[in-house]
This record gives structure tokens, C-alpha cells and sequence, in this order.
């Protein structure tokens, strides 16, 4: 044991001296990644947390993390980022490696990371003094060391030097420091060959007989190295990078290399790459010609080449019918699909036979595709389109056998899918049925504000084997426990599919499946509901399936109450009495315009306000507008889908279309700590007069941070203001959607509908502008970036009745009779209370410079009480309005 | 002669709860305040790490009945007292002084049952050292993952304080305890090391029995799992503080022996020392009280003291003299088995 290295992150990791090789992934380093780099700059943590994870899921034994970059506040950034990755137990259960040439970085890395780590790197490059102390304090945070091949004199490039500057090291920390030497992690300096230089020639060669020699002379210290390195000299040419680290790693591994930084989703198999290509890179490696760099210069020309060739048109259409049709439906190209299908009626016994052969045979490459990343959700929404097509030539024939042969049994499992009662957006719910109908299943699509009995019936006359329910607002989830307790009740065993931005697997775990006996199972996620289907559906796996959903939803329900047990929560006095005091002098500022007006917006003027990311996000390409473009993974497909959407919109420039609003601003004051009274004709009250009810957070809070709720933005001694509006893309966007889908185009039916979601949020953004710097006019001067509007980078707030800071739907009623709404711009309200048309923003206009957004998270019972009687409903009604607060 | 030799002839054994005997004396606000903080603005009842100042024969009473009841090593009654934990008593500048003065009253009550058994075993005070209110691993803000309530160094500078008053109040050893958050504890060890370098003491271990102060860990295992609170394994969290050189390592507190033991047992892959449990009296009632009877408690341990690594044996929450005063006749039946 007293030999062996072990780390630990919330799990332990060992190294013996005969282990495996130990990957260390490097992308969670500013210089080993572009996009980590880019994450950490712009302090999209979340993207950064996402490449941790996707090194730790491809691979790597260790976390290699470096922030050191001349744009980048490391120690800042450091603490964050280590901090984050604590809340992550599937990231944070392997051992971390903090990387920096300074360390004070690495000693605020240590700070912040409770298992045992490894500090990379100490070196002799100031001095013993220096070396010795910080070896010293390492040991005291309980760290390994990688020390660097590197003294007073500078980086040791030679076998001598390495050999001279490690055996060194290794005295002062055995005999000086009290280092264990099983915790002493040598890196004797990868640097890069094949640049030309004839000095650089013999650095593989020196590394290897560096790192033998350390392993034979140093008793039980580690040799790692950073392999990247190696192939600088061949940036942009992968195929020959990888190769290059295949076999440095085979023969650094055979003298005796334990670790090495790499980038564990990307390793080459050693066997695996192309002899010609290796006998190349191994004769630069080993030095074995003279003029091996060139010819493997001359070589790496044609893997480039290979790599990128652009497939040309002809190539494909000349394939067999069954390749054509495979080919077309992979790559979403509808040209030939007609004539191909035409061709095929001549070849296959039956149309129908047509469908389940080659068409599902190239739609379930897709859906394998898909289910394993190698194909986005753009894509297979385009082959859908294309497989649409197909079936429509085959259409009139399958009807006219279907005359002839009218017993013919249903063999595709069904599925009834809706958008419940009251909820009209259906993005998502149109992707999940695009993508069931991709893999096999007949869908019964009801559309939008699907009341449940129609839902139900559906299924019974279909005899569907699932139904499947979406919602996008919280009163949706109410409905939806309603349909699956009401199934129970009627003794219909239907499973129940659960998706949508609102539901949960929590929600589902906690409020649904207690009220029913029917399976009921959460899917979010377009790439997650084939998966579960086919389980479902399958019958060796179907018991086992449902048996570990309830083991799962179980164990949540019971991590629920823990963890919402364990989460203490004031009274609502208390939460009260902890307010936010406001603490500048505020005066509030007294609006250039107040009352009521109507705006338009041109789709023109509106262009540079569009926020892109979550237009992206919608089909499920994750990553931040305009870096995605460009991303390692998903930026071909959303620079094609990019191009897609501005077709469209210039399409709708072109046509001079545009979006209307109305907002109103008012005199307001706060009353009993959480209502806002709003004055809607002068100072004094009269009939029309509103009040908007806000709620509180019940959270129980560190010292000195306050309980918000949003009427502690509005004074409630001082006149103060308060606005709100509603604006909608209109009606023209539904109708274009809707002649897409009509015409089986799916995807630019969605292309659409999200383009108008946009456009709504881009009018929000833009009205918001105009708010503060003419109508109120408290930020008249303001001066700001698109980005800068995106990342809310000014003052003053729009909270949206149903999002965190304002959980109640009920608000918009108020917001509508203050506005009169409907009438002037026509959005109406469902009996859930969402915006019809679905492209649609509302909310308020708060202008306190202190104000920001929040969640009000859950509430008490006391406060639905409150609440009630405020609101003049019953508890019971109060209850349901907040039921998704509640506990 | 020292802890080191004693060790390797018998386990060894730590007392049982001090809170849980505190309640029995059913103090009030009164007994908290005693003169010295008469005039205290915020309630004092609960914080019993005062009670060494305002009430210390009450304490030093507790210590006997559990060196009566055969217990070789007792804790100070020092859980939480550092200024991160006292800061929520507006006392955080005792911190140094209620150090000093736990270490002397426990020391005090030491050398009364040594003068009055002057063939008992040796018997030493470890200085007790709680996880504080806060932890340097989790935000207490869920909106702020990244949010941290107390960080590193805070707590070093608080354990150092701590450190300081029970070296000079004269401990033999210093336990830090119900570790459920494994970075708290480094810094607390960090402050632990640079003490004893800065005043050239040495950690008595196996391989240095003659050295001057015992440094122990036991961390607790929140939930059945296997888990501290901060997420790491039992294994991990030796790991994580393999670099001290420790006399013991174990868990204590939030199981029972039977769930306890088990994970104890479960370090000794991965830690050359020896090993300490003091499990709670069983599993919190409805009432977040505990029942498990002296004899139930013996019991349940018995089946573990034969695993040879196993050196430090005590109670936890809901225990009392008769519990230690049971684990006393079991070791020393066992003993006169051998």
C-alpha cells in the first residue's frame, strides 16, 4: 500500500506501478481546448461543466484544469469553475489535476477541492528555496506533484538534462521535503517534432530514454506528459495528429509512461492506423531517415485531402435503388425521392412493402444515428421530410390494395400525442413526433389545447398502445396529473409519456405517478424518447423497464421530500421581515409618457435583437450563438440550419411583415409588503385600478440575503412607477407555419414557428429598450451591445407572469384587463391561461436599478393562505394556482 | 510509556456523548450565562461549549463519570468551539479562551480519577474538533452553485485558533470529528501541521510512538450509501487525508455499529493506521432522540472487535457512562479470552 498512488476525487483512483495507462483529459484546459477557452471567457460555465463531463463520460481517469490565459481572471475563474464542478457528483468523482504556471492559482485550486489532487507543476525554474517551500505546502493540501523537467537555466531538452534536472528534484523532495516518492509525477517535457529544425529531431526519442531512465533510477516516482504536444507542427491535419499520439503513447507506454494529459474523446488506436501513415510518423518519431519530416509532410497532404473530400452528386445516384433511397433519406435530399420511389413500385411486391423495407431500413439508420450523436436533430427532422415524400407518392396505391385487401393487420405500435388543454405550444411535441414516425411508430397527432376526454377517446378508438403529453406552462402539469389519474380510475391502462419544457422527471416522480395506477414515464428529450419506447414496447424488456421506472421514481420521490425536508423555509413573517431594503437612495424616476400606448415593430428593425441561442437550443443544439457556427460538434449543422432560418427571414423582411405590442406605464406603490397597486388613470384611485399580486421566496437565506419577492423593487412610501406590456409576433406566423405543415413540411413548419418565437422575445427585448431610454426615459443614455442586451447588462428588469420570479399565470389576467389586451392586439388567453397566438411575450416593467431577476422556489402553506385571501379565491383554488410552488 | 505502547496492548476506549448528558442536567438560560455574560444580548441556551467557563464543574463532572465508567481517552467539550461556529453567538473572540479552559477542566477531571485510581490504565484528553457550521464544499444557495459560505482559509485561520487554545490548555491529542465535509477537515489539519511545525512538535504514529500530540480523523457517513455529506466514499475520504499523519482513523456519529462498523472496516485498504469508531446509540427515534440500550449497543459492537485493526472503540450521540462502562466489560472479557 505504502507504494501505491492513490487520488481521489469523490471515488479513488489508483496507481500501481504495473497499471494501466491513465488518460488525463485535457479539454477542460484553456490551452488544450478552443471552446473551453471560449466557454471560460465568457463565463458560459455551463458549457464548461458540459466538456468536463463529456471528458470524465469519453474516458478520462483525471481532469486536467487550466485557466492560464493572458483574457482570463484565472484565480477567479479557477475557484468558480472548481466550486461548480462540486455540484456535480458524475464530474466531480474523479480526481482533479490543477494546472497553472502560477501558483497562487494552484494554491486557490487547492482551496477549493476536497479529494486528493494532483498539483501540475512545480519546478527548479526559481530556485531550490522556492521549490522546496511550495513542495512543502503541497504536501500540507495533501496533493501529488508533477514536477517539470526544467531548472534555473531553462526547459531540459536534452536526455542529459532531463536525466540531471529529475534525479535532482526527486533528492530534494525525498530527503528535504519528506515527499512520498510514490507521489512524485515526473513530466520530462513532450515538445514537438517534424518542424524542420534539426534540433528538435531526437525529442521523442530523449523523452522516451528520459522516461526509462527515471523509472529505473528514481524508485516508484510517475512519469506523465502533456502528448498533445508532439504533433503541434501538424495543426489542422487530424488524421496524422492522432497517429502521431497513437504512437508516442504505444512506445512512451512501453519505456514506462504511467500518465499523460490527452484528449481522451479523440485517441487513435495504435493498430488501427493506416501502416503507411505510421511507418511515416514512426520514422520522425524515431528519427530514422533523414528526411522523414518531409515525406511525412509529403503524406499528411493526402490524409488532409482524404479526410475532407467533398462528395459530389453523381457519385451517390449511381448507387443500387436501395443505397439511393438509404442515401436520401440520411442525408434529407428530396430531389430524387419521387423518381426513386416511382422506381421502386416497378421492383417491390407491394407499396407498403416499400415502406417497411427499404424506407424503414434507411429510417432506422437515421434513428441509430441520432440515438447515437452522430446525427442532430436538423437532420433527422430533414429525413423525415423525405421520408413524408415517400410515403405520399406510395399514398393513393396503399389505399387503393387497402380496398382490395381490407384485413390487413396493424403491425406499427401507436401512439397518441397532444399538447394539453389550455397550452398551445407544440415545438417540441412536433420534434418528438417527427422523430417516433423516423422510427417506426404511427402517431395520432391532436395538435394544441387537446381537452383530456378527446385525448382519451383517441386512444380508445385507435386502440393506441401509449399516449403522449406535452406542456409548456405550469397549469399544464396539473392537467396532465388529471388525465393520468383519470385513466387510472377508468381502468385504462395506457402508458403515459411525459415531455415538455415545464414537466420534470421530479414532477412526474412527485405529483403524477402517485395518482395513478397506469405507468406513467418522463421524457424530455427528443434523443431520450426512442429509447424508452422501444422498452416500453418491447416484450422481453417491457416488466424490467417499468419495474426500474418505479424503483427510480421512487427513490426521487424519496431524494424529493429528504432534500425539501432537509431545505428549511421560513414563515411567510419572516420571509417578510427579510425583505430587500434598498440601498442607495432611490428616488424613483417619474415616467417621460405614462399611460397606455400601442407599438409595431418591423421584422427589420427587429433583426439585430434577435437572441439566436435559444433558437438553437430548440433544436437541441446546445452551445452559444455565434461560437456555435463554428463549434467542434454541432457547428455544420447549425451553420446549415443558420442559413435555413435566414431564408425565411428575409423572406419576411421582404414581405414587410411585423410585430405589434401594447404596454402601459402607471403610477404604482407598494402595499402590505408583497402587492403592487397600480393607479391606471392618475394618483388617486379609481375603478380601473389593478393590483398585482406578487410572491415570496421562503427559502430560508444566509445572513444578509434578503427574501424577495418583486414588490420590493416599487417603494412603498415614495411615488413610484410601474410597467407592463404584451407583444406577439401575430397571427400571419401561425398561418405560414401551418401552410408548411400542410404541405408535409415539418421542418420548415418548425423553422417557422421558432423564427416567430424569436421575433416575439426580439420585440420584447427592443420595447424594453424604447421603454428606458424614451417612454420612462430613466436610461436615456444607455449605450448597448446585442450581447450586452442579451446578457441583461442594464437596468431594470421584465419579469414574465409564469417564469421563476413570477411563478402566478393569474397575473397576465390583470396585465390583460389593465391593457385591454385582446381587443387592441388580439392575443387571447387559454383557460390555462397561455398566450394564443403562441409567439407571444408579456410581463412588467420594473425600473428599480437595484432590481433583478430571481426564483421564488418553493413556498408555504402559510403564504397560499395569504394568497387567498388577497387574490379572493378559496384555499383550495389557491392551492391549485400555486401547486407547482407547493411542496 | 505513551498512547502508542498502550494501543498496542489494548484497544482503546473513548468516551460516549457529551450533549446528550448535558440535557440530562435540564440547565437554563441562567446556567449558560453564569456572571461572564450576564449582559449577553442573544440567548446562550444550547451553546454548551461555554459551560467550561460559566459551569465547568458540571462538565468536569461528566468527564469523571466517564473515566469512572472506564473510558481511556475523553473529548473535550470543544465541538464547536471556533469562531466560524461562535460567530452565531456573537462570541467568535472566546474562541481561543474556551480552548484553554475545556482542555483544563477535562485535564482537571483527568488528574482527580488517576489520584484516586492510581492502578488504572493510563487515561488522556484529546481535543475536540468539530466540522463548524459551515462547509467549504457545498454553496448553501442552490440558485448559486458557486457560492461559497466559508472558504478555505477562513477556516484555517478558526482551526488554528482552536488548535492554539488546546495545546496550551494541555491535550494529549487532538480528534477532529464528525467530519461530513472532507475540505473542512484539510484545513483544519493544514492548521494542525503548521502549528505543530511552528512550535517543533511531532505527530505520534506508528512509526514515531514517541512523538508528542495524536492526531485522529473521524468523518461521518451521512446516509447508507456509503457517503460522506460532501459526497466521497468512505475509501476517497481516507484518501483525501492520507498525507497527515495520523494515530487513528474513522467515522462517527448519524449510524448505529451495526451500519458503522462496516465502513470503518471498509479504510482498511487504504490507510496504514489504525482504526476508531464511535457509533450513536442506534438510529434517531421518531422523537430524534435515542434509545438503543447499554446492552443492545455492547452487543452490536462485539461482532466487530475482532477484526485486528480495529484499536479505538466509543459512543456518539445518545450514549452515556453505561454505555462506555458495557464496551469496558466487553473489551476486557474478550481481553481474558485471549
Amino acid at each position: 500500500m505504502n507504494n501505491t498512488l492513490f487520488l481521489s476525487g469523490l471515488e479513488v483512483v489508483r496507481i500501481e506501478t504495473k497499471s494501466n495507462f491513465i488518460n488525463i483529459g485535457e479539454r477542460t484546459n484553456v490551452a488544450g481546448s478552443i471552446q473551453f477557452k471560449r466557454a471560460i471567457q465568457e463565463k458560459d460555465f455551463v458549457k464548461a461543466i458540459a466538456i468536463a463531463r463529456e471528458q470524465v463520460e469519453s474516458g478520462s481517469v483525471i481532469l486536467d484544469i487550466n485557466m492560464d490565459d493572458a483574457l482570463i481572471d484565472g484565480l477567479e475563474a479557477m475557484r468558480t469553475f472548481l466550486n461548480l464542478l462540486a455540484a456535480e457528483p458524475d464530474i466531480s468523482r474523479v480526481p482533479l489535476m490543477i494546472d497553472s504556471s502560477k501558483w497562487e492559482i494552484i494554491e486557490a485550486g487547492l482551496q477549493c477541492a476536497q479529494g486528493k489532487c494532483i498539483v501540475n507543476s512545480l519546478s527548479l525554474k526559481d530556485g531550490e528555496e522556492l521549490f522546496l517551500e511550495r513542495a512543502k505546502l503541497t504536501r500540507k493540501y495533501g496533493a501529488a506533484v508533477v514536477v517539470m523537467a526544467f531548472d534555473e537555466e531553462g526547459q531540459a531538452d536534452t536526455f542529459e538534462r532531463r536525466k540531471n534536472i529529475c534525479e535532482r528534484a526527486y533528492r530534494i523532495l525525498t530527503e528535504q521535503a519528506q515527499f512520498p516518492a510514490h507521489n512524485i509525477i515526473f513530466d520530462p517535457n513532450i515538445f514537438p517534432i517534424g518542424t524542420g529544425l534539426e534540433e528538435h529531431k531526437r525529442y521523442a526519442i530523449d523523452f522516451f530514454a528520459a522516461t526509462a531512465w527515471i523509472k529505473a533510477n528514481l524508485p516508484l516516482a510517475k512519469v506523465s506528459g502533456g502528448v498533445s504536444n508532439v504533433s503541434f507542427s501538424f495543426r489542422g491535419n487530424n488524421v496524422v495528429r492522432e497517429a502521431m499520439h497513437a504512437s508516442f503513447l504505444y512506445h512512451g507506454i512501453q519505456a514506462g509512461m504511467d500518465m499523460g494529459i490527452v484528449n481522451t474523446a479523440q485517441l487513435a488506436v495504435y493498430d488501427e492506423v493506416d501502416k503507411n501513415l505510421m511507418l511515416k510518423v514512426e520514422d520522425v518519431i524515431f528519427k530514422r531517415t533523414e528526411n522523414a519530416t518531409e515525406a511525412l509532410l509529403e503524406i499528411a497532404q493526402q490524409f488532409n485531402t482524404q479526410k475532407n473530400k467533398i462528395e459530389t452528386t453523381a457519385a451517390w445516384r449511381s448507387e443500387s435503388l436501395k443505397k439511393r433511397l438509404s442515401h436520401a433519406l440520411v442525408h434529407g435530399i428530396t430531389e430524387h425521392i419521387e423518381n426513386d420511389v416511382k422506381e421502386a413500385l416497378l421492383h417491390y411486391p407491394t407499396p407498403l412493402s416499400i415502406i417497411e423495407g427499404p424506407l424503414m431500413d434507411g429510417m432506422n439508420i437515421v434513428g441509430d444515428y441520432f440515438g447515437s450523436g452522430k446525427m442532430f436533430l436538423p437532420q433527422v427532422v430533414k429525413s423525415a421530410r423525405v421520408m413524408k415524400a415517400a410515403v405520399a407518392v406510395l399514398e393513393p396505391q396503399i389505399l387503393a390494395e387497402k380496398e382490395r385487401n381490407p384485413t390487413q393487420a396493424q403491425t406499427k405500435k401507436k401512439i397518441v400525442l397532444a399538447t394539453v388543454k389550455g397550452d398551445v405550444h407544440d415545438i417540441g411535441k412536433n420534434i418528438v413526433s417527427i422523430v417516433l414516425a423516423c422510427n417506426g411508430y404511427e402517431i395520432v397527432d391532436l395538435g394544441v389545447m387537446v381537452p383530456n376526454e378527446k385525448i382519451i377517446e383517441t386512444a380508445i378508438r385507435e386502440n393506441a398502445d401509449a399516449i403522449g403529453l406535452s406542456g409548456l406552462i405550469t397549469p399544464s402539469l396539473e392537467i396532465m396529473c388529471d388525465l393520468a389519474e383519470d385513466l387510472s380510475r377508468r381502468k385504462l391502462n395506457f402508458p403515459v409519456l411525459i415531455g415538455g419544457a415545464t414537466t420534470s422527471r421530479v414532477h412526474t416522480a412527485v405529483k403524477i405517478e402517485p395518482r395513478t395506477r397506469v405507468p406513467v414515464i418522463h421524457v424530455n428529450d427528443a434523443s431520450k424518447v426512442v429509447p424508452a419506447v422501444r422498452s416500453l414496447f418491447s416484450k422481453d424488456e417491457n416488466e424490467v423497464f417499468l419495474q426500474n421506472i418505479k424503483t427510480e421514481y421512487a427513490r426521487v420521490r424519496e431524494n424529493y421530500e429528504t432534500h425539501q425536508r432537509d431545505k428549511r423555509r421560513v414563515s411567510l413573517k419572516t420571509a417578510r421581515s427579510n425583505a430587500f431594503q434598498t440601498t442607495s437612495a432611490h428616488f424613483p424616476f417619474q415616467p417621460k409618457q405614462l399611460g397606455v400606448h400601442k407599438i409595431q415593430f418591423s421584422v427589420k428593425e427587429l433583426e439585430p435583437y434577435i437572441d439566436w441561442t435559444p433558437f438553437f437550443q430548440a433544436w437541441q443544439l446546445a452551445g452559444k450563438f455565434p461560437a456555435i457556427l463554428t463549434d467542434e460538434v454541432v457547428g455544420e449543422q447549425a451553420t446549415l440550419l443558420f442559413k435555413d432560418v435566414q431564408e425565411i427571414l428575409n423572406a419576411w423582411k421582404e414581405e414587410n411583415r411585423s410585430t405589434e405590442g401594447i404596454f402601459g406605464l402607471f403610477p404604482a406603490r407598494r402595499k402590505n409588503s408583497d402587492d403592487i397597486e397600480v393607479y391606471s388613470k392618475s394618483y388617486s384611485p379609481c375603478a380601473e385600478d389593478v393590483t398585482f399580486l406578487t410572491l415570496r421566496q421562503q427559502t430560508e437565506k444566509a445572513q444578509g440575503i434578503p427574501n424577495l419577492a418583486l414588490a420590493d423593487f416599487i417603494s412603498e412610501n415614495q411615488q413610484d412607477y410601474i410597467g407592463c406590456f404584451a407583444v406577439t409576433t401575430g397571427f400571419w406566423a401561425e398561418e405560414i407555419a401551418k401552410k408548411f405543415q400542410a404541405e408535409q413540411d415539418d421542418y420548415h413548419a418548425i423553422l417557422s414557428k421558432a423564427l416567430a418565437d424569436r421575433l416575439a422575445e426580439a420585440s420584447a427585448e427592443l420595447l424594453h429598450e424604447k421603454v428606458r431610454k424614451d417612454f420612462w426615459g430613466y436610461a436615456a443614455d444607455e449605450v448597448l451591445t446585442n450581447d450586452e442586451l442579451i446578457s441583461e447588462k442594464y437596468a431594470g428588469i421584465r419579469p414574465a407572469p409564469g417564469y421563476p420570479a413570477c411563478p402566478d399565470h393569474e397575473e397576465k389576467r390583470t396585465i390583460w384587463k389593465l391593457l385591454n389586451v385582446e381587443n387592441e392586439i388580439g392575443i387571447s388567453l387559454t383557460e390555462s391561461l397561455a398566450m394564443y397566438p403562441a409567439s407571444s411575450v408579456s410581463g412588467y416593467f420594473i425600473g428599480h436599478p437595484e432590481s433583478k431577476y430571481f426564483g421564488i422556489g418553493k413556498i408555504e402553506l402559510d403564504q397560499v393562505e395569504d394568497y387567498a385571501l388577497r387574490r379572493g379565491v378559496s384555499f383550495d383554488e389557491a392551492k391549485k394556482i400555486l401547486s407547482p410552488l407547493l411542496f | 510509556m505513551g498512547i502508542q505502547q498502550d494501543i498496542t496492548k489494548n484497544i482503546l476506549l473513548l468516551d460516549g456523548a457529551m450533549g446528550t448528558q448535558i440535557q440530562l442536567l435540564n440547565l437554563q438560560e441562567d446556567d449558560y450565562r453564569g456572571e461572564i455574560f450576564k449582559n449577553h444580548p442573544t440567548s446562550l441556551k444550547g451553546n454548551n461549549d461555554l459551560l467550561c467557563l460559566t459551569r465547568p464543574h458540571f462538565i468536569e463532572r461528566i468527564h469523571l463519570n466517564y473515566l469512572e465508567a472506564g473510558a481511556n481517552i475523553i473529548e473535550t467539550n470543544t465541538f464547536n468551539a471556533q469562531r466560524v461556529s461562535l460567530e452565531d453567538y456573537g462570541l467568535s473572540h472566546l474562541a481561543y479562551e474556551l480552548n484553554v479552559a475545556a482542555a483544563k477542566v477535562a485535564i482537571r477531571a483527568r488528574n482527580t480519577f488517576q489520584q484516586e485510581n492510581p492502578n488504572a490504565l493510563p487515561t488522556y484528553v484529546a481535543g475536540a474538533i468539530g466540522p463548524t457550521s459551515k462547509t467549504c464544499s457545498l454553496s448553501p444557495d442552490v440558485e448559486r452553485p458557486e457560492f461559497r459560505a466559508v472558504n478555505y482559509n477562513e477556516l484555517k485561520s478558526a482551526y488554528r485558533e482552536q488548535v492554539e487554545g488546546l495545546l496550551d490548555g494541555g491535550v494529549d491529542a487532538l480528534l477532529v470529528e464528525t467530519i461530513f465535509d472532507t475540505l473542512n477537515a484539510k484545513a483544519a489539519f493544514h492548521a494542525i501541521l503548521d502549528v505543530l511545525e511552528e512550535r517543533t512538535l511531532t505527530a505520534i504514529t506508528k512509526e514515531n510512538p514517541n512523538g508528542d500530540i495524536a492526531i485522529m480523523a473521524s468523518g461521518t457517513i451521512t446516509d447508507l450509501a456509503g457517503r460522506t455529506l460532501s459526497g466521497q466514499t468512505a475509501a476517497a475520504f481516507a484518501v483525501s487525508l492520507e498525507h497527515v499523519p495520523l494515530f487513528s482513523i474513522g467515522f462517527n456519529c448519524a449510524l448505529g455499529a451495526e451500519q458503522l462498523l462496516p465502513q470503518v472496516l471498509a479504510l482498511k485498504a487504504f490507510t496504514n493506521t489504525y482504526l476508531s469508531a464511535y457509533p450513536n446509540a442506534g438510529l434517531p427515534n421518531a422523537m430524534g432522540g435515542y434509545d438503543e440500550s447499554a446492552d443492545t449497543f455492547r452487543n452490536k459492537i462485539e461482532p466487530f472487535l475482532i477484526q485486528p485493526e480495529l484499536r479505538i472503540i466509543g459512543g456518539c450521540c445518545g450514549t452515556s457512562p453505561d454505555h462506555i462502562k458495557a464496551l469496558h466489560e466487553l473489551i476486557h472479557v474478550s481481553a481474558n479470552h485471549e
